[in-house]
C-alpha cells in the first residue's frame, strides 16, 4: 500500500463551486415530502402513553376507557403487545441502544413508553391516550451528577477509551511551577431537531415499507429486520428529507419499534410522530457532566500536564457515557496526558450521540480551563495555545495527516482584532457603557471515515446516474456528494441524476461523526472512477475510437468526452462510445474507507479557532454574543457555501451550549419541566450577530481520496469555551456551569 | 386533545348567551390551546370571539381617550403609528412579547388573561392549586426560580407573565366588560388578583364576562416623551420576563411632575406602588432617586423559592427603567425592544 492515496484526477469543475442545496426550493416551497406527510389509505394514527413518574411500575392502565373512546381502534400494553422477534433489550449491532417496547411494566425514566394507542384521527389517539390515566407504584428517582454512585468507565460511547494516559501524570504535576484545579459543570441537552421523530410503517406480507427521518439507512434496514425477525431486504426505508438529526435519528427507538408492531398487529399503516415533549426521553440526549480539569505549566508556560476527568450521567440500564474528557486528547502538547472518566447511573432515558459527542462538552471545560490557565500565567490566551501547539499528535507522536490549526489562529485572530485584546478584564466598554470582552477556544474534531458504496452509471445519452443511499439532514449532503459524484464522472452537475436516500441503494454509510462526505463521497468518486475506467476499456480497445491504443491511464474524462491526456484533439463522447459498443450503460461500482494501514499512521483531525465578543449590562447581566470569529482547516472543501453554513450553524449551536439550552429536571419526580420551545430554549435571530466563517485551505494526501475531513460537527468545538471566556474578560466573574445565565452574573457579583 | 364544542357567535349578546359553565372564550387561541394540547385546560366548549364585529378598532374617544377593541392583534396595536406615538412603552411592552407570529395571532383581550407559565401550572400530572384548588402546589419545593417574590401566598407563588399588562397597569389602564348581567368597567389595579387562599380566582371577571376593550385614559398619553418598557430575559428576544418595568414619569421645569412605576414577572399581578411613585414628585432625576423608589416598590419582597435573585434584578431593573425613561423616549422604536441593547432602530 502506497504512502499517500493517489489524488482525484478530475477534482474540480463541480467541487469547491458553492452550489446551493438541490432541495432548497422544494423545501421552502413546501413541497418536499417529509416522513410524517405520507398518508397512505387507511392510515391510524399512532400515539404513545409517556409514562409521568421516573421509576417505578406502571399498575392501572384504564384500557377500557380508552378502547370506549370514539375513533380508538388497538390499546396495545405490555398485556396485549404481540412478540417481538428480536430482544429491544440486545445489544445486536454497533447502534443498537437498549428500549423499551412494552416489554414489561417497569418505569425506567420519565416519557418511557407505557402503552400505545391507535385511532382513526389523531385526536382520537390523543385522547384515548389520556384517558389510560395511568397509575403508578412510583419509587424515589435517581437525579442529576449526584443521584447515584459514579463507577469507572473502561470502554466509553462507541467504543473509545475511558481511561487514557499518556506520559507520567504525577511528573507532570509535581514538575508544575504553577497549577490549575478547577471543577466545569454541563447540563442534560435534548437533540429537538425542528422535525421531531416519525414514522409511517406499511406491511406487504412479510415486507414492510418505513418512510422515516433516518441517518444511517441501511443499517436500519438490518436493525428493523432484526426486531421483526425478517432480512433486512424486507425491510424498505426510504428517508429523503430529514429537519435535522444531530445523532438521535440514527439509533432504533422503542416509540418507532411499536409503531411497526402497530402495523403488522392492525394489518394497517400506522404513522407515528413524536410531540415536542415526548423528544424528551426515548430518543437520547447528552448527558450531563461536571469535569475536573488540572493543568500544569513550566516557567515557560508550557504544560507539564493535562489531566482531565469527567463524570457524565447515563441510564441504569444502558451504557452511554459522553467521552468529554478525551476532548483532551489529541490537541496540546503537555508532557502528560490523562483523559478519565466515570459515570452515574440515573433514572433518565439513554444518552446518545448528539452533535460533536464528548467533543462539545469536553471543549467547553478544557478551553475555559485553558483561558484559566492562560490568565494565571499572565499569558494572551492565544500565546499560552501557541506555546503548546503540537507539533505531532500529543502521547502517540504519529503526525498528522494535516494540521494548519497554526493557519486558522493566527487568520481568525487577525479578521477579529485579537491583537488589541487587553490582558486585563473588564477593560473594555461600548458607547451605552455595556461591558466588553473577548474569548477564544481552540477547535478539534477527528476526521474519520466509515464504509460505504455506491453505484455509477453512464447511459447511452451520455448522462450519469448515480446511487447511495446517503443521508441529507439538512446541511445539503446530497449537494455536496452529487458535485462530488459529477466530477468522478466527468460531467456537469445537471447531467448527473442523484438518487439516495432509500435502503434498496448501495449503502451510503451513516451520516454522522462528520463522515459522512469524507465515506459516501469516497464511495462515489471511487464508482465514477470505476464506471470512466470501463467506458475508458471500451474505447482504447475500439479500433474505430480516435482513443483506441491511448491506454487506460492515457485518457482522461471531461465535459461527457473522454481525451486522450495531454492531447485534446484525440476525443469522443461517452455517448458516441456507447452506442458503436451496442448501446448499453456502463455501469461502475465503488466502495470507500479507511484503510487500517493508514489510520494507523496518522492522527487525522480537523482544527479551529474560534473568537468570540460579547456584552454585558453591567448591572443587569443581560449578555449577547455580538460577534464570533470562526477559522477552520477541514481538509477540503467541497462546497463553501454548505460548508461555511454548517460551520455557521455549530457555532450558534456553541452560543446554544453557552447561554442557553438546559433540561431542568425537577428531583422529586425526575421529570423535565421545561420539554418545550417556550422553556427550551435555543438562540433566536436576535441572538445571533457578526458570524463569520473562514475555512483554511488545507491539502490532505492522507485522509482519503478526495482529501476531504469533515465539518459537521466541530463548530460547536472552541465556541462554547470561547464565549465562557469572553464573559469572564467582560466582567471578570468565570462562572464554571453552563449555560452561564444572569442569576449565575449576579450572584458571583455578590460573592 | 378532549373533545369539545365550537360555536361561532354572530354577536356579542349570542356569545355571552353561549357561555355555560366549563366554557372558555377563544381569542388567538395561542395560550388557550396550548393548555388543552397539554390537557391542563379541557374546556367543553369553545366560544369563538374573533368573528365579532366591531371589536377589532382603535379608536379616539370623545373625551381623548384612546379605546382598544379586545380582538385587536397585539401586533396592529404594537404597529399603530397614532397609539405607538400616544403610547410609546406599551407598544414597546408589546413588541417585546412573544415573536411576530404569536403577536399577529394574539389579541388584546386574551392577553389580559393568558395564564401563568409556572411549569406545574401547565402539566396536568402536577398538583397545581391554581387549576386544581386543593391540590396542592407543586412549584413550592420544585422548580420555582422563576417564580414571584411578591404578593405570592403558600397556596401559590406563580406569576403573570404579560409583558403588556405591566405597561398597561401603568398606564391607568380600564378594562370594559360585559356578562350576563350587563357591561361594566374595572380598572386595571383591580383586575388581576393575588392568590391569596384561592389562586383559582385570577381576576375580578364573574362568569361569562366578555373583555369587550381596553380604554387609556387622555391623561396617561402626557408620559409619551419619558415612558421605557425594559425586560430582563434570558435570550434577547423571545422569551418570558426574568423581571420586567414601566417606567413613566413627567416634568416640569426639570422636576418630576407625575411618576410611573409597574414591575413585572414578580407577582401574581403587575405590581405598583403608589409610594414608590409618589416619592417621586417633585424631585430632580438621580439615580438615588430612582434607587429609594425602586426600594420602596420593593417593600416586602421575599424569595418564594430558589429566586432570591430576582429581587436584587427587580430592583436594578427599576431603577433602570426610570433612568431610561428619564433619558426620554427613543425617536424610534428600538430594534429589540425593552432591551438593555435596544440599541438603535432599524433604519
Ligand atoms: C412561546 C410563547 C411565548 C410567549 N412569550 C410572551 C412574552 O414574552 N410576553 C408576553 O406578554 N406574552 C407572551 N406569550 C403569550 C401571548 O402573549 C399570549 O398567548 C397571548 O397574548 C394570548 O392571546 P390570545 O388572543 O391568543 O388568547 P387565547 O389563547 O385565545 O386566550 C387566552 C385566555 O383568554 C380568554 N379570552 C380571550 N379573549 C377573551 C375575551 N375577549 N374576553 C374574555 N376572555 C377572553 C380565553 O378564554 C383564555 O382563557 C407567549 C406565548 C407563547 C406561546
Ligand atoms: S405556583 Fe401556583 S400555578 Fe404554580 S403549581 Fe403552585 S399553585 Fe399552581
Amino acid at each position: 500500500m502506497p504512502d499517500t492515496l493517489p489524488f482525484a484526477t478530475r477534482f474540480g469543475s463541480n467541487a469547491g463551486q458553492p452550489v446551493s442545496r438541490r432541495d432548497g426550493v422544494a423545501k421552502v416551497t413546501g413541497t418536499a415530502t417529509f416522513a410524517a406527510d405520507n398518508h397512505p389509505e387507511g392510515m391510524l394514527h399512532a400515539v404513545y402513553v409517556p409514562a409521568t413518574i421516573a421509576r417505578g411500575r406502571v399498575t392501572h392502565l384504564d384500557v377500557a376507557a380508552a378502547r370506549a373512546h370514539p375513533g380508538v381502534v388497538e390499546v396495545i400494553t405490555p398485556a396485549n403487545r404481540p412478540l417481538l422477534e428480536g430482544d429491544p433489550e440486545a445489544k445486536h449491532f454497533m447502534f443498537a441502544f437498549r428500549f423499551e417496547a412494552l416489554q414489561d411494566d417497569t418505569v425506567r425514566y420519565a416519557n418511557q413508553p407505557i402503552a400505545l394507542v391507535l385511532a382513526e384521527t389523531l385526536e382520537a389517539a390523543t385522547e384515548g391516550a389520556r384517558l389510560l390515566d395511568p397509575r403508578y407504584e412510583a419509587e424515589s428517582p435517581r437525579v442529576g451528577l449526584d443521584g447515584n454512585t459514579p463507577y469507572t468507565v473502561e470502554v466509553g460511547a462507541f467504543g473509545r477509551r475511558g481511561q487514557t494516559v499518556h506520559g507520567d501524570v504525577a511528573a507532570g504535576h509535581a514538575a508544575a511551577v504553577q497549577s490549575l484545579d478547577v471543577t466545569y459543570e454541563t447540563p442534560a441537552q435534548y437533540h429537538n431537531a425542528m422535525e421531531t421523530h416519525a414514522v409511517v410503517a406499511q406491511w406487504q406480507g412479510d415486507q414492510v415499507t418505513l418512510d422515516m427521518p433516518n441517518q444511517a439507512i441501511v443499517m436500519s434496514r438490518g436493525a428493523y429486520g432484526y426486531y421483526f425477525g425478517i432480512p433486512a431486504e424486507n425491510v424498505l426505508i426510504r428517508s429523503p428529507y430529514l429537519g435535522g438529526g444531530f445523532g438521535s435519528k440514527a439509533i432504533p427507538n422503542g416509540p418507532t419499534v411499536l409503531a411497526i408492531l402497530a402495523a403488522r398487529m392492525t394489518g394497517r399503516p400506522v404513522k407515528l410522530m413524536l410531540r415536542r415533549d415526548q423528544m424528551f426521553g426515548p430518543v437520547g440526549h447528552r448527558g450531563a457532566t461536571r469535569q475536573r480539569l488540572r493543568i500544569g505549566i513550566d516557567a515557560e508556560g508550557r504544560m507539564t500536564v493535562l489531566d482531565h476527568e469527567s463524570l457524565a450521567t447515563t441510564s441504569t440500564f444502558d451504557d452511554f457515557v459522553e467521552s468529554a474528557a478525551n476532548a483532551s486528547q489529541g490537541l496540546y502538547a503537555a508532557g502528560a496526558l490523562r483523559s478519565a472518566h466515570s459515570g452515574v447511573r440515573v433514572d433518565t432515558g439513554t444518552p446518545g450521540p448528539m452533535r460533536a459527542p464528548g467533543e462539545a462538552s469536553g471543549s467547553a471545560a478544557l478551553e475555559c480551563a485553558m483561558d484559566e490557565m492562560a490568565e494565571r500565567a499572565g499569558l494572551d490566551p492565544l500565546e499560552f495555545r501557541l506555546r503548546n501547539y503540537a507539533e505531532t499528535e500529543p502521547g502517540t507522536g504519529l503526525p498528522y495527516s494535516s494540521k494548519a490549526l497554526r493557519e486558522c489562529y493566527l487568520r481568525g485572530a487577525e479578521r477579529f482584532g485579537w491583537a488589541k485584546r487587553p490582558l486585563q478584564p473588564r477593560q473594555m466598554r461600548d458607547e451605552d457603557g455595556m461591558l466588553v470582552g473577548w474569548g477564544m477556544g481552540t477547535a478539534l474534531f477527528h476526521a474519520p471515515m466509515f464504509q460505504a458504496q455506491a453505484r455509477a452509471v453512464l447511459r447511452p445519452d451520455g448522462t450519469g446516474l448515480v446511487e447511495t443511499a446517503a443521508a441529507d439532514m439538512g446541511q445539503g449532503a446530497w449537494t455536496a456528494l452529487a458535485q462530488i459524484a459529477a466530477d468522478s464522472l466527468g460531467l456537469p452537475l445537471d447531467k448527473v441524476e442523484f438518487r439516495s436516500g432509500s435502503s434498496d441503494l448501495p449503502d451510503g454509510g451513516v451520516a454522522g461523526g462528520s463522515g459522512h462526505t469524507a465515506t459516501a463521497g469516497g464511495a462515489l468518486h471511487a464508482a465514477g472512477r470505476d464506471a470512466i475506467d470501463r467506458l475508458a476499456q471500451i474505447a482504447t480497445a475500439d479500433p474505430a475510437s480516435p482513443l483506441f491504443g491511448a491506454g487506460n491511464k492515457g485518457v482522461t474524462a471531461r465535459d461527457g468526452r473522454l481525451f486522450v491526456t495531454d492531447d485534446d484533439s484525440r476525443s469522443e463522447s461517452y455517448a458516441e462510445i456507447i452506442a458503436r459498443a451496442g448501446g448499453s450503460e456502463v455501469i461502475g461500482t465503488g466502495s470507500a474507507a479507511r484503510p487500517p494501514e493508514q489510520a494507523a499512521k496518522h492522527a487525522m483531525y480537523s482544527h479551529g479557532a474560534v473568537f468570540a465578543e460579547v456584552k454585558v449590562d453591567p448591572d443587569l447581566y443581560q449578555m449577547r454574543v455580538t460577534r464570533l470569529v470562526g477559522a477552520f482547516a477541514a481538509g477540503r472543501i467541497i462546497n463553501p457555501k454548505l460548508a461555511e453554513s454548517q460551520l455557521m450553524g455549530g457555532m450558534i449551536w456553541g452560543i446554544s451550549f453557552a447561554l442557553h439550552e438546559e433540561a431542568r429536571f425537577d428531583a422529586r419526580t425526575g421529570r423535565i419541566m421545561n420539554a418545550d420551545f417556550a422553556g427550551y430554549h435555543i438562540p433566536v435571530n436576535a441572538d445571533v450577530s457578526g458570524l463569520e466563517v473562514i475555512t483554511v485551505h488545507e491539502d490532505d494526501p492522507h485522509v482519503n481520496a478526495l482529501g476531504i475531513k469533515g465539518v459537521g460537527e466541530i463548530g460547536i468545538v472552541g465556541t462554547v469555551g470561547a464565549i465562557g471566556n469572553a464573559i469572564w474578560h467582560a466582567t471578570g466573574h468565570r462562572i464554571r456551569r453552563f449555560p452561564i445565565r444572569i442569576e449565575d452574573l449576579l450572584r458571583a457579583e455578590r460573592g | 386533545m378532549t373533545p369539545f364544542d365550537y360555536v361561532r357567535p354572530a354577536s356579542l349578546a349570542d356569545a355571552i348567551a353561549a357561555w355555560e359553565p366549563g366554557a372558555a372564550y377563544l381569542g388567538g387561541g395561542t395560550n388557550l390551546v396550548d393548555l388543552m394540547k397539554t390537557g391542563a385546560l379541557r374546556p367543553g366548549k369553545l366560544i369563538d370571539l374573533t368573528r365579532l364585529p366591531g371589536l377589532d378598532r382603535i379608536e379616539a374617544l370623545a373625551n381623548g381617550d384612546t379605546r382598544i377593541g379586545a380582538l385587536v392583534r397585539n401586533a396592529d396595536l404594537a404597529h399603530d403609528a397614532d397609539f405607538a406615538r400616544a403610547f410609546p412603552m406599551v407598544a414597546e411592552a408589546l413588541l417585546s412579547g412573544a415573536s411576530g407570529q404569536l403577536r399577529n395571532a394574539a389579541t388584546v383581550g386574551g392577553n389580559l388573561l393568558q395564564r401563568t407559565r409556572c411549569a406545574y401550572f401547565q402539566d396536568p400530572h402536577s398538583p397545581c392549586n391554581r387549576r386544581d384548588p386543593g391540590a396542592g402546589c407543586a412549584a413550592r419545593s420544585g422548580d420555582n426560580g422563576g417564580l414571584a417574590i411578591l404578593g405570592w401566598s403558600a397556596a401559590c407563588i406563580a406569576t403573570n407573565p404579560s409583558d403588556f399588562c405591566v405597561a398597561l397597569a401603568a398606564m391607568d389602564a380600564v378594562v370594559e366588560v360585559e356578562g350576563p348581567d350587563g357591561a361594566r368597567q374595572i380598572s386595571f389595579a383591580d383586575f388581576h388578583l393575588l392568590p391569596g387562599e384561592t389562586p383559582e380566582r385570577e381576576t375580578a371577571l364573574h362568569p361569562g364576562e366578555v373583555i369587550v376593550a381596553i380604554r387609556l385614559p387622555a391623561a396617561s398619553a402626557g408620559f409619551r416623551a419619558h415612558s421605557r418598557y425594559l425586560k430582563l430575559r434570558d435570550r434577547t428576544s423571545y422569551a418570558f420576563a426574568l423581571v420586567s418595568a414601566a417606567a413613566a414619569l413627567r416634568f416640569e421645569g426639570g422636576k418630576i411632575a407625575g411618576a410611573r412605576l409597574a414591575l413585572g414577572a414578580v407577582a401574581a399581578r403587575p405590581w405598583r406602588v403608589a409610594e414608590a411613585e409618589a416619592l417621586m414628585i417633585g424631585q430632580t432625576p438621580d439615580r438615588a432617586l430612582f434607587d429609594t423608589a425602586a426600594d420602596v416598590a420593593l417593600n416586602g419582597a421575599a424569595p418564594s423559592g430558589d429566586n432570591g435573585h430576582k429581587i436584587a434584578l427587580a430592583h436594578r431593573t427599576a431603577a433602570r427603567a426610570l433612568a431610561l425613561a428619564a433619558e426620554g423616549t427613543p425617536a424610534q422604536m428600538p430594534a429589540f425592544p425593552a432591551s438593555v441593547f435596544g440599541g438603535h432602530a432599524h433604519a
